[in-house]
Protein backbone atom coordinates (compact mmCIF):
# COMPACT_ATOMS: atom_id res chain seq x y z
CA UNK A 1 0.00 0.00 0.00
CA UNK A 2 1.27 3.71 -0.47
CA UNK A 3 2.22 5.51 2.43
CA UNK A 4 1.42 8.61 3.15
CA UNK A 5 3.90 10.53 5.99
CA UNK A 6 2.44 12.51 8.47
CA UNK A 7 3.50 16.51 9.76
CA UNK A 8 4.59 16.52 13.35
CA UNK A 9 1.03 18.98 14.23
CA UNK A 10 -0.84 15.71 12.70
CA UNK A 11 0.65 12.79 14.34
CA UNK A 12 -1.73 13.63 17.35
CA UNK A 13 -4.40 12.82 15.33
CA UNK A 14 -2.88 8.94 13.78
CA UNK A 15 -1.70 7.55 17.45
CA UNK A 16 1.72 9.45 17.08
CA UNK A 17 2.46 7.65 13.71
CA UNK A 18 4.71 9.51 11.64
CA UNK A 19 3.72 7.36 8.20
CA UNK A 20 0.75 5.87 7.53
CA UNK A 21 0.23 2.92 5.11
CA UNK A 22 -3.67 3.67 3.13
CA UNK A 23 -4.86 2.66 0.03
CA UNK A 24 -5.91 4.03 -2.62
CA UNK A 25 -5.27 4.56 -6.95
CA UNK A 26 -5.30 8.49 -6.00
CA UNK A 27 -3.67 11.02 -4.07
CA UNK A 28 -7.43 12.16 -3.37
CA UNK A 29 -8.74 8.58 -2.11
CA UNK A 30 -5.52 7.94 -0.70
CA UNK A 31 -6.03 10.71 1.42
CA UNK A 32 -9.57 10.39 1.96
CA UNK A 33 -8.83 6.68 3.21
CA UNK A 34 -6.50 7.88 5.26
CA UNK A 35 -9.30 10.96 6.83
CA UNK A 36 -11.66 8.06 7.37
CA UNK A 37 -9.36 6.00 9.06
CA UNK A 38 -8.82 9.00 11.52
CA UNK A 39 -11.72 11.10 11.53
CA UNK A 40 -9.80 13.55 13.70
CA UNK A 41 -7.74 14.56 11.01
CA UNK A 42 -10.42 15.76 8.72
CA UNK A 43 -11.31 19.47 10.03
CA UNK A 44 -7.15 19.75 9.56
CA UNK A 45 -7.03 18.76 5.87
CA UNK A 46 -10.27 19.88 4.50
CA UNK A 47 -12.52 23.02 4.71
CA UNK A 48 -16.47 22.18 5.20
CA UNK A 49 -17.00 21.70 1.84
CA UNK A 50 -14.95 19.35 1.75
CA UNK A 51 -11.84 20.62 -0.57
CA UNK A 52 -8.53 20.66 0.89
CA UNK A 53 -7.29 23.44 2.73
CA UNK A 54 -5.21 25.90 0.84
CA UNK A 55 -2.15 25.31 3.60
CA UNK A 56 -1.96 21.74 3.15
CA UNK A 57 0.19 20.56 0.20
CA UNK A 58 0.57 17.30 -0.66
CA UNK A 59 3.52 16.03 -2.58
CA UNK A 60 3.96 12.57 -4.33
CA UNK A 61 7.86 12.18 -3.76
CA UNK A 62 9.67 15.82 -4.32
CA UNK A 63 6.48 17.10 -6.57
CA UNK A 64 3.73 18.91 -5.47
CA UNK A 65 0.64 17.12 -6.56
CA UNK A 66 -0.68 20.49 -7.58
CA UNK A 67 1.93 20.10 -10.48
CA UNK A 68 0.49 16.72 -11.43
CA UNK A 69 -3.12 15.83 -11.70
CA UNK A 70 -3.97 17.34 -8.42
CA UNK A 71 -6.66 14.64 -6.14
CA UNK A 72 -6.45 12.35 -9.84
CA UNK A 73 -2.73 12.01 -9.75
CA UNK A 74 -2.20 8.42 -9.67
CA UNK A 75 -0.61 6.49 -6.75
CA UNK A 76 0.93 3.12 -7.15
CA UNK A 77 2.00 0.64 -4.72
CA UNK A 78 5.19 1.94 -3.49
CA UNK A 79 4.56 5.43 -3.96
CA UNK A 80 5.22 7.79 -0.75
CA UNK A 81 3.31 10.78 -0.68
CA UNK A 82 3.98 13.78 2.55
CA UNK A 83 1.83 16.24 3.54
CA UNK A 84 3.51 19.22 4.55
CA UNK A 85 2.43 22.42 5.66
CA UNK A 86 2.59 26.01 4.92
CA UNK A 87 2.94 28.44 7.09
CA UNK A 88 1.18 31.62 6.48
CA UNK A 89 -0.56 34.53 8.68
CA UNK A 90 -0.66 38.36 8.90
CA UNK A 91 -2.13 41.26 10.89
CA UNK A 92 -4.92 42.05 8.95
CA UNK A 93 -7.86 39.48 7.63
CA UNK A 94 -9.12 40.32 3.92
CA UNK A 95 -7.39 43.69 2.68
CA UNK B 1 1.71 23.63 28.08
CA UNK B 2 4.44 26.26 28.52
CA UNK B 3 6.95 27.26 26.11
CA UNK B 4 9.98 28.30 27.18
CA UNK B 5 13.03 30.55 25.49
CA UNK B 6 16.50 31.56 25.90
CA UNK B 7 17.63 35.40 25.88
CA UNK B 8 19.19 35.01 22.89
CA UNK B 9 16.87 33.43 20.89
CA UNK B 10 14.43 35.95 21.85
CA UNK B 11 17.21 38.46 20.37
CA UNK B 12 17.08 36.94 17.35
CA UNK B 13 13.06 37.23 17.39
CA UNK B 14 13.55 41.07 17.96
CA UNK B 15 16.34 41.42 15.44
CA UNK B 16 14.60 39.74 12.84
CA UNK B 17 11.35 41.76 13.59
CA UNK B 18 13.48 45.08 13.33
CA UNK B 19 15.14 44.22 9.97
CA UNK B 20 11.99 43.14 8.85
CA UNK B 21 9.88 46.65 9.84
CA UNK B 22 8.18 47.39 8.29
CA UNK B 23 7.20 44.19 6.39
CA UNK B 24 6.27 41.07 8.82
CA UNK B 25 9.10 38.43 8.94
CA UNK B 26 8.83 34.85 9.94
CA UNK B 27 10.99 31.96 11.39
CA UNK B 28 10.68 28.15 12.78
CA UNK B 29 11.12 27.30 16.42
CA UNK B 30 13.20 23.99 16.81
CA UNK B 31 13.96 22.23 20.17
CA UNK B 32 12.84 19.53 22.28
CA UNK B 33 8.93 18.54 23.65
CA UNK B 34 9.05 17.52 27.19
CA UNK B 35 5.30 16.35 26.91
CA UNK B 36 5.25 18.92 29.80
CA UNK B 37 7.09 21.87 28.01
CA UNK B 38 8.36 22.82 24.72
CA UNK B 39 11.92 23.96 25.03
CA UNK B 40 13.29 26.29 22.65
CA UNK B 41 17.07 25.67 21.44
CA UNK B 42 17.17 27.35 18.40
CA UNK B 43 15.14 29.80 16.03
CA UNK B 44 15.85 29.44 12.17
CA UNK B 45 14.50 32.70 10.25
CA UNK B 46 12.61 31.74 7.23
CA UNK B 47 11.83 33.88 3.86
CA UNK B 48 8.65 35.62 3.95
CA UNK B 49 7.52 34.87 0.17
CA UNK B 50 4.33 36.50 -0.04
CA UNK B 51 3.64 37.93 -3.31
CA UNK B 52 1.28 41.00 -2.41
CA UNK B 53 1.89 42.42 0.97
CA UNK B 54 4.73 41.54 2.97
CA UNK B 55 3.67 44.46 5.79
CA UNK B 56 0.44 42.42 6.41
CA UNK B 57 1.05 38.90 5.49
CA UNK B 58 3.51 35.93 5.93
CA UNK B 59 4.18 32.66 4.19
CA UNK B 60 6.17 29.96 4.78
CA UNK B 61 6.60 27.62 1.21
CA UNK B 62 6.11 24.48 2.06
CA UNK B 63 9.55 23.33 0.27
CA UNK B 64 11.00 25.09 3.12
CA UNK B 65 8.63 23.67 5.85
CA UNK B 66 9.72 20.23 4.44
CA UNK B 67 13.57 21.11 5.14
CA UNK B 68 12.76 22.44 8.51
CA UNK B 69 11.28 19.24 9.20
CA UNK B 70 14.60 17.28 8.07
CA UNK B 71 16.88 19.21 9.69
CA UNK B 72 15.03 19.06 12.90
CA UNK B 73 15.30 15.16 12.43
CA UNK B 74 18.78 15.00 11.66
CA UNK B 75 19.92 17.08 14.70
CA UNK B 76 17.27 14.77 16.96
CA UNK B 77 14.92 17.97 17.49
CA UNK B 78 11.52 18.61 17.13
CA UNK B 79 9.86 21.79 15.06
CA UNK B 80 7.80 23.26 17.61
CA UNK B 81 6.34 25.96 15.97
CA UNK B 82 7.37 29.35 14.24
CA UNK B 83 7.13 32.89 14.62
CA UNK B 84 6.30 36.34 12.78
CA UNK B 85 6.10 39.76 13.43
CA UNK B 86 2.92 42.04 13.82
CA UNK B 87 4.34 45.59 12.38
CA UNK B 88 2.45 48.15 14.59
CA UNK B 89 -0.10 46.02 15.54
CA UNK B 90 -0.85 44.31 18.77
CA UNK B 91 0.96 40.62 19.54
CA UNK B 92 -2.12 38.88 18.96
CA UNK B 93 -3.24 36.41 16.00
CA UNK B 94 -6.08 37.50 13.50
CA UNK B 95 -8.71 36.01 12.25
CA UNK B 96 -6.14 35.11 8.76
CA UNK B 97 -4.08 33.69 11.35
CA UNK B 98 -6.90 31.35 12.98
CA UNK B 99 -7.73 30.57 9.20
CA UNK B 100 -4.53 29.25 7.99
CA UNK B 101 -2.88 28.10 11.62
CA UNK B 102 -2.27 24.16 12.42
CA UNK B 103 -2.44 22.32 15.31
CA UNK B 104 0.24 21.93 17.99
CA UNK B 105 2.91 24.06 16.86
CA UNK B 106 4.06 27.37 19.00
CA UNK B 107 3.17 30.64 17.24
CA UNK B 108 5.11 33.08 18.59
CA UNK B 109 3.71 36.21 17.68
CA UNK B 110 6.15 40.34 18.08
CA UNK B 111 4.00 42.95 17.85
CA UNK B 112 7.44 45.25 16.38
CA UNK B 113 7.32 48.71 16.02
CA UNK B 114 9.93 51.47 13.90
CA UNK B 115 12.35 50.99 16.54
CA UNK B 116 11.95 47.86 18.98
CA UNK B 117 9.92 44.99 19.85
CA UNK B 118 7.11 45.80 21.78
CA UNK B 119 5.74 42.68 23.08
CA UNK B 120 6.05 39.05 22.42
CA UNK B 121 3.05 36.22 22.94
CA UNK B 122 2.31 32.95 21.96
CA UNK B 123 -0.61 31.34 21.21
CA UNK B 124 -1.55 27.78 20.28
CA UNK B 125 -4.81 26.52 17.98
CA UNK B 126 -7.74 24.98 19.60
CA UNK B 127 -7.95 21.20 18.62
CA UNK B 128 -12.06 22.37 17.41
CA UNK B 129 -10.09 25.02 15.59
CA UNK B 130 -12.50 27.94 17.36
CA UNK B 131 -9.46 30.29 18.53
CA UNK B 132 -6.39 30.03 19.96
CA UNK B 133 -5.49 29.66 23.77
CA UNK B 134 -2.32 32.21 24.75
CA UNK B 135 0.47 29.75 25.93
CA UNK B 136 2.91 30.84 28.62
CA UNK B 137 6.10 31.65 27.87
CA UNK B 138 8.68 30.94 30.52
CA UNK B 139 11.87 33.02 29.71
CA UNK B 140 15.22 32.21 31.03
Amino acid sequence: MPKVKIPTPLRQYTDGSSEVEVGGDTAGETLGNLAAQYPDLRQHLYTGDGKLRSFVNVYKGDEDIRYLDGPDTEVLENDELSIIPSIAGGRCRNF
Amino acid sequence: MALRIGAGDVGHIHDHAKEAYPEECAGALVGMDTGDMKIVVDVWRAKNTHEEDRGRRFLIEPLQIKEFEERTQEQDMDLLGFYHSHPDHPAEPSEYDREHAWPYYSYIIASVGKDEVEDMRSWVLKDDRSGYEEEPIVFV
